[in-house]
């Protein structure tokens, strides 16, 4: 019997940095077994997301459940059990750069496990075999392309064959072969692996083609979700804006000015 | 006035909420060393790159101000007929206070900015974020077993820097001044005390050992996780143990020998 409720539950989920207000009033259902991805403009805290999800930040206000879970009242203990069924792919890669690759990817076996070297071998190259870079596991981390670094990142972030994976901008700045195996090892895993996705992104033409379930994201609030093709077919202007690119529309291209170009240009307060 | 008041109280408070974290993170830190105790590689691999890498810089500089110690002394005591306790002065002058001191600066040149840039630089790349994502604890994986390599390399460097300083004197006093080889060492045997003199400088090499270390990982967890801010970082973790290093030594000094 499948489990139908969502594996994360977001409720009215407030967040602020400094004075700064980034979420007011979150609400998502992140669903088992999908690829959901969250988007929006930079700067709207999509990151701050993932960190709060992963427990690394704590809202203001508002709860999130994993797995029945209140992620945000844990302690540190507790949490750092729960964190051992997530995983995250963050933007950099995050490999630690004074070990190998092999040694990145075998990192949490060995600090979560007491497996014997060979039964550590045995899964480090099956990891490595499914993004691709078996034949790469002796090279140092500095030897890496962007793009091969965040392969390895994913297969030291399925290390421990974890419930979920967050993967934060996994497709800024890469080049379109990059791009393309990215593409493809996120929903080949999610669906080989069984494991639910959190996709944050901004590239909407990759993440939608690979979504089952989008959040649009801007100023503190969720503007819509829906399925990739409701998404399209939305006649929410902002959503329109984004889903195509626009360079105007309801987020203006302007950046509001105290004075109007014709007050600007003719004033004398240079 | 106003303006100047808002400043220094918005300082005053920025400084004492710094201290503060500083100090849950050394509560932290303590907490994690046992944790470090069971996995003794992690410590040895610190204690390589924090201490022995130290070694040369130790070894050099401790022979120059052991040298340099010996020709200003010998000027000195020469004036007053007393060249035979030119050795007695070189030690007392290196296990009480150059050891230590002069040590613990080079320390937090060397080996603290090297732990505040590396922390800091594994905070800029996300290493230690993911690290806690791997639900792996950077304060006990990362943090604790430099500050402990810290802890244990200190002492043992000062004691290095005197004793190799004493050689320093030795080779000058002895072999260029030509004062009597017997009388450098006996003096020396005769008035320096074991616990007065050197048990006293290992407690200030321990307790200098242990700030410029704290004050090293701090800066590098705490540091801005960008270029500059690991840069400003770095710069601050030597500034900042000089001044702790120097203001200790003043406090356990009067502490130590004031009632003599």
């Amino acid at each position: 019997m499948t489990d139908n409720t969502p594996l994360i539950k977001i409720r009215n989920v407030h967040f602020s940095r400094g004075s700064k207000l980034i979420f007011d009033g979150v609400d998502m259902d992140i669903q088992r077994g999908k690829v959901t991805v969250i988007m929006g403009p930079s700067g709207t805290g999509k990151t701050t997301l993932l960190k709060l999800i992963g427990g690394q930040l704590r809202p203001s206000v508002g709860s999130i459940e994993m797995d029945g879970k209140a992620i945000h009242k844990l302690k540190h203990n507790e949490l750092y059990q729960l964190r051992k069924k997530m995983g995250m792919l963050f933007q950099s890669g995050a490999l630690l750069t004074d070990i190998s690759v092999f040694e990145n990817v075998a990192f949490p076996l060995r600090e979560h496990t007491q497996l014997s070297e060979s039964m550590i071998r045995h899964l480090v190259l099956m990891k490595l075999h499914a993004v691709g870079l078996r034949g790469a596991r002796d090279l140092m981390p500095a030897e890496l392309s962007g793009g091969m670094a965040r392969r390895v990142a994913l297969a030291r972030a399925i290390a421990l064959d974890p419930m979920m994976i967050m993967y934060d901008e996994p497709f800024t700045g890469q080049d379109p072969i990059s791009m393309g195996v990215l593409v493809r090892l996120i929903r080949m895993l999610n669906d080989a692996l069984g494991l639910s996705s959190i996709v944050v992104s901004h590239d909407v033409k990759e993440a939608c083609a690979i979504a089952d379930y989008v959040y649009l994201v801007s100023g503190g609030k969720v503007i819509e979700h829906g399925t990739p093709a409701q998404l399209a077919a939305s006649d929410s202007q902002w959503s329109q804006q984004f889903m195509q690119g626009l360079a105007d529309g309801p987020v203006p291209f302007h950046y509001a000015a105290a004075k109007t170009y014709a007050d600007d240009l003719m004033g004398v307060d240079v | 006035m106003m303006d100047l008041l808002q400043r220094l109280g918005v300082t005053s408070l920025s400084m004492l909420e710094r201290l503060g974290r500083g100090s849950v993170f050394f509560l932290n830190i303590l907490l994690s060393i046992p944790s470090v105790l069971v996995r003794p590689r992690l410590l040895f691999a610190q204690m390589y790159s924090v201490g022995v890498l130290s070694f040369s810089l130790i070894v050099i500089s401790g022979l120059f101000v052991g040298m340099v110690l010996a020709l200003q002394g010998f000027y000195t005591l020469s004036d007053f007929g007393a060249e035979g306790m030119l050795g007695v002065m070189v030690a007392a002058s290196l296990v009480r206070e150059l050891g230590p001191v002069v040590a613990a600066l080079l320390f937090a040149g060397r080996a603290g900015s090297a732990l505040t840039a590396e922390i800091g630089l594994m905070k800029a790349t996300e290493q230690l974020s993911g690290m806690e994502m791997m639900a792996v604890d950077p304060v006990a994986r990362i943090i604790a077993p430099r500050f402990l390599a810290g802890l244990l390399s200190m002492p043992l460097l000062a004691t290095l820097f005197s004793a190799i300083g004493v050689l320093g004197g030795y080779f000058i006093g002895v072999g260029l001044l030509g004062i009597d080889e017997g009388g450098y060492w006996s003096q020396m045997q005769a008035k320096i005390d074991f616990s007065e003199d050197i048990l006293n400088g290992l407690i200030k090499s321990v307790v200098f050992g242990l700030v410029v270390t704290w004050i090293a990982v701090f800066e590098g967890y705490d540091a801005i996780p960008t270029s500059e801010g690991v840069s400003r970082a770095t710069t601050q973790t030597v500034v900042h143990s000089a001044f702790a290093v120097l203001l200790l030594d003043f406090i356990l000094t009067a502490l130590m020998f004031g009632d003599n």
